[in-house]
């Protein structure tokens, strides 16, 4: 690899980021930080896009990540509701405490 | 000869990969509020790299609705629940060794692919702007964008039901 950028760096960037996000839903314990993790899988996938976008001259990908927000601004809203219901039921955020499935 | 260009691109992506660590994985605090700021700035030089790549309105978007609306959305939840420092419980030390080996082995295969094929640096013809994207948006991806709104307004009513004191 050069030291001029191309597609590839941007491309390690987003595997690195998806893999960091990946440590956060595997090795963190805190629903909420887990779905801090999710955030950043999402944002290195709107990276890959937007990288690929660029260098194939192809605007798609753009209107791709502008949907790929969109849900996940919907998803955000939807889980940390379930999550602020879940506590108010079991005053707990931590998923080693929450084990069985009857509330 | 590296261009300027290249020194930006070094920074912000050294930046995302550093904040997007201390947000997963911060070894001085398990704060969630923590990993949320860091979250924060993980997204805004995100933002950097998406103006690099000549996406300006993307970068717009990522800070507005990312940076700002949904953090402010994670930091409320947070807030609301009052969640103390994750207390140090024992941790599984086993699972949590073979979960870290098995994301460093994804890590590599990924590293190792991405970087063995020959990436073609082709001058950009495109720039993200707003007048572009809106062009696409509204000629070829009108039905996703109309469908998208009925899933937000599905996103509503769901949040609404899901945050009533008793589920009839």
């Amino acid at each position: 690899m050069s030291l001029q950028t191309g597609l590839g760096h941007y491309l390690v960037v987003s595997a690195l980021l998806f893999c960091l996000g990946l440590l956060g839903v595997v090795g963190r314990r805190n629903l909420l930080v887990i779905y801090m993790g999710l955030e950043l899988m999402l944002n290195s996938a709107n990276l890959a896009l937007v990288a690929f976008s660029r260098f194939n001259n192809n605007l798609n990908g753009q209107v791709m990540v502008f949907f790929v927000i969109t849900v996940a601004a919907a998803e955000v809203a939807v889980g940390l509701a379930l999550i602020v219901a879940l506590y108010r039921r079991r005053q707990t955020a931590h998923v080693e405490d929450l084990v069985s499935l009857k509330l | 000869m590296p261009q300027p260009t290249d020194l930006l691109f070094y920074a912000f992506a050294g930046l995302t990969l550093l904040f997007g660590f201390l947000c997963v994985a911060n070894p001085l605090s398990r704060n969630p509020v923590t990993s949320a700021m860091f979250l924060v700035l993980t997204i805004v030089s995100m933002a950097g790299l998406f103006v690099l790549l000549n996406a300006f309105f993307l970068a717009a978007v990522q800070i507005l609705v990312y940076a700002g609306a949904v953090m402010v959305l994670f930091l409320f939840v947070i807030m609301l629940l009052d969640l103390q420092e994750e207390e140090r419980r024992k941790l599984n030390k086993v699972a949590l060794g073979l979960g870290g080996i098995a994301i460093v082995g994804l890590a590599g295969i990924l590293v190792r692919a991405l970087t063995s094929g020959t990436g073609k640096g082709g001058a950009p013809a495109v720039e993200g702007t707003t007048r572009e994207l809106g062009r696409i948006l509204f000629q070829s991806y009108l039905l996703p964008f109309e469908v998208v709104s009925v899933l937000l307004l599905v996103a509503m009513v769901g949040v609404i039901l899901l945050s009533k004191k008793e589920l009839k």
